[in-house]
């Protein structure tokens, strides 16, 4: 197992702390960040004919934003901290996506922050970390 | 400038055969053969006493030739079609883009139409109970078609400068033949086709579905709109005015989200009629074999009912059509036969699922009571069918064929469309003439009697099967190719299943 922390971030005040507790843990072990951010997407949607016409066009462009305005600013966050980073950026469904990349770079650790999903919306749809957690082949840190 | 030119000569051709002038050479190489379509169009040959139009031997020739050719392909590749649907071979890094499920789901959308509903109705009426027989057989071979059209709509799509795709017939009948060495015969064909499409979009795809969702509606109120199509229409036309023209896109969004959803209630419905009407069944099933050879009590016996099996599987899952391969077009794929066997399972949804649940919901009620529509036909035979064991039955039936008719009209606004900037390019000026076109005609559609507007189906599709189908036998040897190259990399393992 690689000495990589996977963090996976998404903008939110919970990725934030979920940041600041990876920086503290990478710098203890001296550990590699694998910098993730998972652009919710189904391969199982029904879409109009000029949906998927521009679809191409479209991730590009989600890609870039959530590069531009999440991903960018995060990493350089972890290299002012004097750790090492690799950025990824995917679509896919949260939690299977993160799990799969886990799998893909040997992670030794998920690092993800609390959403604070409540209610019905969590009740029907679950929450990503809540998923994470019971079918991640590596332990899971959820920054509250 | 020349593609312009060659619309302009072909839109003259096909919409006033009379006109003369213009370009006197032009007009010189080409009169014979408008002349010669124009006799043919709506031309049926009598065969033992029935009447075959050449657009259905035109559409069952080349199903079973490419069913023939590509070594049954609709039936051996049905697992893989599956399996490449579920996403087994999908790329994790390409995740993102358009899927083999997304492209297929938002195809069947624009094929499951009223056709389904009220198509087979037609079928039934007409051509009696053996014309399901020959329905689903059609479906079955169309399958092959579908596999054949869809391939090259993947293979010859266009990558625009703005990252958008198009793509469908007239793409691949202009680039496909310019790389088999007859570009002016492609160019040709696809001005050809575009024409088609256009004008094809405003039967099919337009006033047939507005007709029969305004005859339903009817059906549901009892006759208080009676006379009243023209209201009916002109809230239709503004609610698709509002979509393809005021970019209201929810509105489009939501209808496809619903429909998938619509398809399935209605199948569960029509199992449970199906299952009520139990007694019925053997004898119904029956009569779909016996009628399908016999012929009984219909005109032009055996014969007659394939045709109208046919011809009615034509309309509803739309192979040789090739406006599904405009749909298919968007998948991303760096294989594109891979989009033909995941297209195979259109017409497998479209007809020979759900036109035969329909078939069989109607063919139960008659075998239970022959006479239970009355005079009633289309989708009003259907839904009195349902009426028989749910008496509150029509009106969810008449959302249901109002959604279908809606998403297949926004459908076809687009197959249409594509048609039309591949005449005249991608400027929004031009696109704005043909959505408003595409909207009157939505209205006109619930002023007019059903069988005009059959009559007026019928004539467009073989307008637009013509250069489609004749495109096919010319580019099919390039799909075979591609379809032996894909096996092998199948075989050697060269491309893998990522489940695992």
């Amino acid at each position: 197992m690689s000495n990589t922390v996977l963090l996976a971030v998404d903008g939110s005040d919970g990725s934030h702390r979920a940041t600041a507790h990876a920086i503290a843990r990478a710098k203890l072990g001296g550990a590699k960040i694998l910098l993730t951010y998972v652009i919710e997407w189904s391969a199982y949607s029904f879409n109009t004919p000029e949906e998927n016409a521009q679809r191409h066009k479209r991730r590009e462009q989600e890609i870039e934003k959530a590069t531009s305005s999440v991903v960018g600013p995060a990493a350089d966050r972890l290299r002012e901290a004097g750790i090492e980073v690799e950025t990824v950026v995917q679509h896919g469904p949260p939690a299977e996506t993160l799990i799969r990349l886990a799998k893909e770079h040997d992670v030794a650790q998920i690092v993800i922050g609390r959403r604070g999903e409540s209610g019905i919306k969590s009740l029907i749809f679950g929450s990503v970390a809540g998923n994470l957690i019971q079918t991640s082949p590596v332990p899971v840190v959820v920054v509250p | 400038m020349k593609r312009v030119l060659m619309s302009l000569v072909a839109l003259i051709l096909f919409t006033l055969p009379a006109t003369a002038g213009i370009d006197e050479t032009i007009n010189d190489i080409t009169k014979p053969l408008a002349s010669f379509i124009g006799s043919v169009v709506f031309v049926k040959i009598p065969l033992f006493g029935a009447q075959l139009p050449i657009v259905v031997l035109w559409l069952v020739i080349g199903a079973v030739f490419f069913t023939v050719y590509m070594g049954f392909i609709n039936l051996r590749g049905f697992g893989h079609a599956i399996k490449l649907v579920r996403g087994d071979y999908a790329d994790p890094n390409s995740s993102g883009e358009v899927s083999h499920f997304q492209a297929l789901a938002t195809a069947v959308s624009g094929t499951v139409g009223i056709g389904n509903i009220g198509g087979v109705a037609v079928a039934v009426t007409v051509g009696g109970a053996g014309a399901t027989f020959w329905l689903i057989f059609a479906g079955l071979l169309g399958m092959s078609t579908k596999f054949v059209e869809c391939t090259l709509g993947v293979k010859y799509r266009l990558e625009n400068e703005d990252g958008s795709v198009s793509g469908g017939p007239m793409y691949y009948l202009d680039k496909g033949f310019n790389e088999i060495g007859k570009p002016g015969l492609g160019r040709f064909l696809g001005v050809f086709y575009a024409v088609g499409i256009c004008i094809g979009a405003l039967g099919i795809g337009n006033m047939f579905q507005s007709n029969q969702a305004y005859v339903q509606l009817n059906t549901v109120a009892n006759g208080a709109l009676d006379g009243l199509g023209w209201l009916v229409g002109l809230i239709l036309a503004a609610v698709v005015f509002a979509v393809i023209i005021g970019g209201i896109k929810s509105i489009a969004r939501v209808t496809e989200k619903v429909v998938p959803f619509m398809a399935v209630f209605y199948c569960v419905f029509a199992i449970i009629v199906i299952l009520m009407n139990f007694p019925a069944l053997p004898q119904a099933i029956s009569n779909i074999f016996t009628g399908a050879f016999t012929g009984e009590g219909v005109a032009g016996g055996a014969l007659g009912a394939l045709i109208i099996g046919f011809q009615r599987a034509v309309f509803s899952n739309e192979a040789g059509i090739g406006s599904a391969s405009i749909a298919h077009s968007a998948v991303k794929t760096s294989e594109p036969v891979t989009e033909g066997y995941v297209s195979l399972l259109e017409p497998f949804i479209d007809t020979i699922v759900i036109c035969t649940i329909t078939a069989l919901v109607i063919g139960t009620s008659q075998v239970a009571d022959p006479n239970f529509a009355g005079d009633a036909t289309g989708v009003a035979m259907t839904s009195a069918a349902f009426e028989r064991q749910f008496s509150w039955f029509p009106t969810p039936l008449a959302i249901a064929a109002l959604l279908f008719a809606f998403s297949t009209m926004i459908s076809w606004s687009y197959y249409g469309l594509k048609g039309w900037t591949y005449l005249f390019g991608e400027g929004e000026g031009s696109q704005m003439v043909y959505k408003v076109i595409f909207c009157v005609f939505v209205a006109l559609g619930c002023m007019v009697q059903l069988g005009p507007i059959l009559d007026i189906s019928d004539a467009l599709v073989f307008l637009i099967c013509v250069p489609n189908i004749l495109g096919l036998y010319f580019l099919a040897p390039i799909v075979k190719r591609e379809m032996q190259k894909y096996q092998a990399k199948l075989d050697s393992g060269e491309i893998k299943s990522f489940r695992h």
